[in-house]
């Protein structure tokens, strides 16, 4: 299980972008944050993969303090990390950044099967370049691949996982975060404004401003989302178009 | 042959104690080792140290070995290769030159290869340099290419020099009739007070010929690289080149590409990119359980190999 303590952190000039946020994120559950642009979602996702330090706080997994620990450690206890943007390489080939984050050589149907999961036709992009050639939707989705290729991850965080995807991929990229969820005993968390993602939520936080305003099981708290965000009581800038 | 120049084989060449196709294998100046096949015909030069390779029209998917060692100091190898490929033929041509110095003198291996490509043939070029040895001695290796492409003739040169080398001075010149293409690779990787030069001039002077270089380099430690490249397209033709290099340390690159349309439909591309490696693609690997030392290689591996 991963724990936050009183998460605070603060950009280099002094803003305080998060502000105290206290989360479990539990094993063998789907985990979605979801809030308005700009609340302190994706600097969350970046405390807990060790981009970033908080200020304040402390971070534990099953109860180690790994507030600590930088991005090598923490990736090898076992948190994997989806970028939002997804990063460029000149020379890498898609199999090559699976075969380092599989921390082996893949066999070839390995590597297809990952990238069958995120909607993409497997054999015609084992040796591209992860470079400006993909289109974003192929990178974003190659990242999340990467992700899925940790077998061994005990956290696996999703920052905004269907940014950029078109509608078949999106269905497969669902299809993939249910599986992960009956086949692995890791926590699952996703950064997310989507409507589907929230619907097979086992638990939702709702983070605004730096703190988590409300959070609990999925099925109590996205109705509340959905009639406050429909009465614009509480704009919560969901993504709600039907996807 | 010494165990060194075995050594250096394994490591420029496809050598597993032998191979399959026509060699000559060139030590410290000397001829070790040669073998003709029925298709590829190696001969000395007869005006200069050096050889005649001659590959016939029916050599289709062969192979010929040239490389070259230099296994001590006080070694200045000067090589002069003459390549006639027959028309039509297909042949790779694995040459490469390993340095080994364990002295206080200079070791210089100096290839001047010419290529004259027949009309519709088809030669893939693979050349591999390094160095090592614990001598204070440079290791100097300065090939020299010249390249006459006949109609329809495809010339493709994958060149790679991973390291070691102190010095290197690398010139290929290129002239292209109709239809031939010229495809250069070159992937170069200097360190420590190294330093190389390229230099590609190439002038494309039949219609609808196209040339491809492209230089990927990594100038690390206080290391210094220059690259020159001029194409000109004297016709309708196509030419792109790209320079794109990654600096580590104190490592410096300085890229002046040249370009010379002297045809209305003559159209031709450069594309430069030098600068250290992005922050975030370390991040990205560092989070795939890699060091930040780990990650740094593993991107100049790809980046070189790419």
């Amino acid at each position: 299980m991963l724990e936050l303590q009183n998460i605070h952190w603060s950009l280099p000039g002094g803003e305080e972008i998060v502000r105290g946020v206290d989360l479990r994120i539990e094993p063998g559950r789907l985990t979605v944050i979801t809030g308005p642009n700009g609340g302190g979602k994706t600097s969350l996702a970046k405390l807990i993969a060790g981009l970033e330090n908080p200020t304040e706080g402390r971070i534990l997994m099953d109860g180690e303090d790994i507030t600590g620990l930088d991005i090598t450690e923490r990736a090898r206890r076992g948190i994997a990390y989806a970028f939002q943007q997804p990063v460029r390489f000149k020379g890498l080939t898609v199999r090559n950044l699976l075969d380092l984050a599989a921390g082996q050589q893949l066999e070839e149907h390995q590597a297809c099967a990952l990238l069958g999961k995120v909607g993409l036709c497997a054999k015609e992009y084992l040796d591209r370049p992860v470079d400006a050639s993909l289109s974003g939707g192929e990178s974003k989705r190659i990242e999340i691949a990467t992700v899925l290729a940790r077998t061994n991850a005990r956290v696996l965080v999703f920052d905004e996982p269907e940014a950029g995807i078109d509608l078949w991929s999106f269905n497969s990229l669902i299809e993939a975060f249910q599986e992960l969820k009956r086949e692995r005993s890791g926590a699952l968390l996703v950064i997310s404004h989507q409507e589907r993602i929230l619907e097979i939520a086992d638990r939702i936080a709702v983070v605004a401003e730096g703190r988590v305003r409300v959070s609990g099981p999925g099925v109590q708290i996205l109705p509340t989302l959905l009639h406050e965000e429909k009465s614009a009581l509480c704009p919560l800038g969901m993504d709600r178009k039907e996807v | 042959m010494e165990s060194t120049t075995e050594k250096l084989l394994g490591l420029i060449s496809d050598w597993t104690g032998g191979y399959a196709g026509a060699f000559s294998i060139r030590e410290n100046g000397s001829c070790a080792a040669r073998r003709s096949t029925p298709h590829i015909q190696i001969e000395d030069k007869p005006d200069a140290p050096g050889l005649v390779v001659r590959v016939s029209p029916q050599a289709q998917d062969e192979t010929v070995y040239i490389p070259a060692c230099v296994t001590h100091g006080g070694v200045d190898d000067l090589v002069y290769n003459d390549f006639y490929i027959g028309d039509g033929a297909r042949v790779t041509i694995v040459a490469g030159c390993g340095v080994h110095n364990d002295e206080e003198e200079e070791a210089r291996h100096n290839g001047i290869h010419r290529f004259f490509v027949g009309k519709g043939a088809y030669v893939l070029y693979k050349e591999k340099h390094l160095a090592g040895g614990k001598g204070k001695g440079l290791r100097r290796i300065d090939p020299v290419t010249d390249a006459v492409l006949a109609e329809g003739a495809t010339l493709e040169m994958d060149t790679l020099q991973l390291g070691g080398v102190d010095r290197t001075t690398r010139k290929t010149n290129a002239t292209l009739a109709a239809g031939a293409r010229l495809v250069i690779h070159e992937s170069l990787l200097t360190e420590a007070d190294q330093t190389a030069t390229t230099e590609f001039s190439v002038d494309m002077n039949g219609e609808d010929s196209v040339v491809d270089l492209v230089s990927r380099s990594v100038a690390k430690g206080d290391s210094r690289q220059s690259y020159h490249s001029c194409i000109r397209g004297n016709c309708r033709c196509t030419g792109h080149s790209e320079c794109d290099a990654i600096l580590v340390d104190n490592g410096t690159v300085s890229a002046a590409p040249e370009l010379y349309a002297g045809h209305i439909d003559a159209s031709l591309i450069h594309e430069a990119a030098i600068g250290k490696i992005a922050g975030e693609q370390i991040i990205k690997l560092r989070t795939l359980g890699l060091t930040e030392e780990e990650a740094e290689a593993k991107i100049i591996e790809g980046f070189l190999k790419g």
